[in-house]
């Protein structure tokens, strides 16, 4: 037997032209896009100044806000939802359905309108004035999350269709109610479905935010048009805007990433390594992950 | 009391059209090992989701431990059970799954100390202790805080068989537990349940293993096709089979 190092082997790699030709192709467009944008009349100063003014900051929170607060009704709507579509009653069932039908099947834009013109048929509302209960904010909040709750509830119900029966029958079986055995078994066990999909709705619930706008509620794209309404510079908000969203949807897509690398839990044996972990880890001189 | 924990006169099942338990009639006395043997698809599993309430019987009468199972008898009406009775009934029966159906987001105490926690209402501290005592009579003392993927299959079994336990059942139910097993694993989990009928527990086990059919079981009952085909004393019916279609199958696995 011959022991150490086997020879390597030396061979003349395949050559990638088409690569080279592709990548001169793409970054001369984009140097092409980059060079316009210099040399267009944009103030970039005016985009980085608004960035931390008081207004866009005040409408970046609210942009927030009713993203956090219409997302979680989508999802307390889509569980709902979701159950009721699973049931064996067949009014409960045909009533999700009808839900789901309707407001996936309409504009969001047409439903924030509606809800906010609801005074034009309604004058008053539990013995109050229509107009006084049905603010921007109350409007955009109704129309955001009861159209999320349509969107969620189809991904809970995939989510609690993705659980085997056979946790179902051991929940049972030990004498856990049908309730106990959504909470404490089915509905842990389908968070690993639910949760990504729904990361990706609150991102885009981020940006469909700003169709609030319309119905005067002082989100972020609000606050930058009272702005450029103004001074003109309507580009330079839009940037500015367009940060602002990019920050926040980033910041989401890493919290996303964490969330469900947590209920990823009892899938895999060893969690993967978190990329800062990895960093970390690489700082101390330990063993490379 | 009678003596009888489960007792089957005319059992009838079906699906849709197909029935698939065709009057199935069976006595498990207290304390006693009842090992279910027949071909697959022959209604063994159904038959012991019937006795846990896990299916609605539609013909014939199945009682546990003198108490009909799904109905409640008042007079000579029939009523059927709410949920909450049914889950109270299934609580007081232990099932154990050939694919183990473990919680896989919890550790092997959590699934142990769950029900006993949710349904009897136990506290934290008292149903942990217990499990920890349960974990170590299956040998799995040094496992409790694993997930269940981190585990064996044999491990994983004899967990689900100590959260079965956690709620102290008069009768446990076994799903052919060995089936989905590796040979070399079939072993711990035969010993578990062989000592669980020394300590005297009730047991109704399907199951392909003849060894322990023979050795452990007070009685094998033999089906095929929705019905009971042969019954008796273990050494009788696997030795000296007296039907023509006992005598197939157990010509296919001995
Ligand atoms: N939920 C169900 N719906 C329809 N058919 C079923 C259902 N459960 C079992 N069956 C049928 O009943 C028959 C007996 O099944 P089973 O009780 O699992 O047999 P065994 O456990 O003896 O292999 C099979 O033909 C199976 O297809
Ligand atoms: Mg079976």
């Amino acid at each position: 037997m011959s022991a150490g190092a086997p020879e390597r082997l030396v061979a003349v790699p395949v050559r990638h032209y088409g690569r080279w030709v592709s990548a001169v192709a793409v970054l001369a467009g984009l140097a092409a896009v980059v060079y316009a944008f210099s040399q267009a009349e944009i103030d970039y100063g005016t985009t980085g100044e608004f960035f931390t003014a008081d207004n866009i900051v005040r409408g970046a929170g609210r942009t927030l806000l009713i993203s956090v607060l219409a997302q979680a009704i989508g999802i307390a709507l889509g569980v709902v939802f979701a159950v009721m579509r699973l049931s064996k009653n067949p009014v409960t069932s045909t009533v999700s359905w009808c839900y789901i039908w309707l407001f996936r099947g309409t504009p969001v834009l047409v439903q924030l309108l509606i809800w906010y013109n609801l005074a034009l048929v309604f004058p008053t509302m539990f013995g109050h004035p229509t107009s006084d209960l049905m603010t921007p904010f109350v409007a955009a909040l109704l129309g955001l999350g009861i159209n999320e709750g349509a969107y969620m509830a189809e991904i809970v119900r995939a989510g609690i269709a993705s659980v085997d029966e056979g946790q179902t029958e051991a929940s049972q079986a030990l004498g856990m109610t049908q309730g106990q055995t959504l909470r404490r078994v089915v509905l842990p066990q389908a968070m690993r479905v639910i949760i990504p999909p729904t990361g990706n709705e609150f991102i885009n619930m981020l940006k469909t935010s700003s169709l609030a706008y319309t119905i005067q509620y002082g989100e972020l794209l609000l606050s930058a048009v009272s702005v450029y309404t103004r001074n003109l510079q309507v580009i330079e908000l839009l940037f500015t805007v367009s940060l602002w969203y990019l920050v926040l949807t980033s910041v989401f897509s890493i919290g996303q990433y964490y969330l469900e690398r947590r209920f990823a839990r009892g899938a895999l044996r060893d969690l993967p390594a978190t990329p800062l972990s990895r960093v970390l880890a690489n700082l101390r001189g330990g063993p490379r992950i | 009391m009678s003596g009888l924990m489960v007792l089957a006169e005319n059992v009838h099942k079906s699906f849709g059209r197909v029935e698939v338990l065709k009057g199935i009639d069976l006595e498990v006395r207290r304390g006693e090992v009842c090992c279910l043997l027949g071909p697959s698809g022959s209604g063994k599993s159904t038959f012991l989701r019937c006795i846990n309430h896990l299916e609605k019987v539609d013909a014939g009468r199945l009682s546990v431990d003198g108490k009909l199972v799904g109905y409640r008898q008042q007079g000579d009406k029939l009523y059927e059970l709410k949920e909450r009775e049914t889950a109270q009934a299934r609580s007081e029966i232990g099932m154990v799954f050939q694919r183990f159906n473990l919680f896989p987001h919890m550790t092997a105490l959590g699934n142990v100390v769950e029900a006993p926690i949710r349904v009897k209402g136990e506290s934290k501290s008292a149903a942990a202790d217990r499990a920890r005592a349960l974990l170590d009579r299956v040998g799995l003392a040094d496992k409790v805080d694993a997930y269940p993927a981190q585990l064996s299959g044999g491990q994983q079994q004899r967990v689900a068989i100590a959260r079965a336990l956690a709620m102290q059942p008069k009768l446990m139910l076994f799903d052919e537990p060995t089936s989905a097993l590796d040979p070399e694993l079939v072993g711990d989990v035969l010993d578990v349940m062989r000592g669980l009928a020394e300590d005297g527990m009730t047991m109704v086990v399907v199951t392909h293993e003849m060894g322990f059919a023979r050795e452990v079981g007070d009685t094998v009952v033999f089906m095929d096709g929705g019905v009971v085909v042969e019954q008796g004393d273990p050494k009788s019916v696997i030795n000296n089979p007296q039907e023509e279609r006992t005598k197939a199958f157990l010509g296919k696995v001995l």
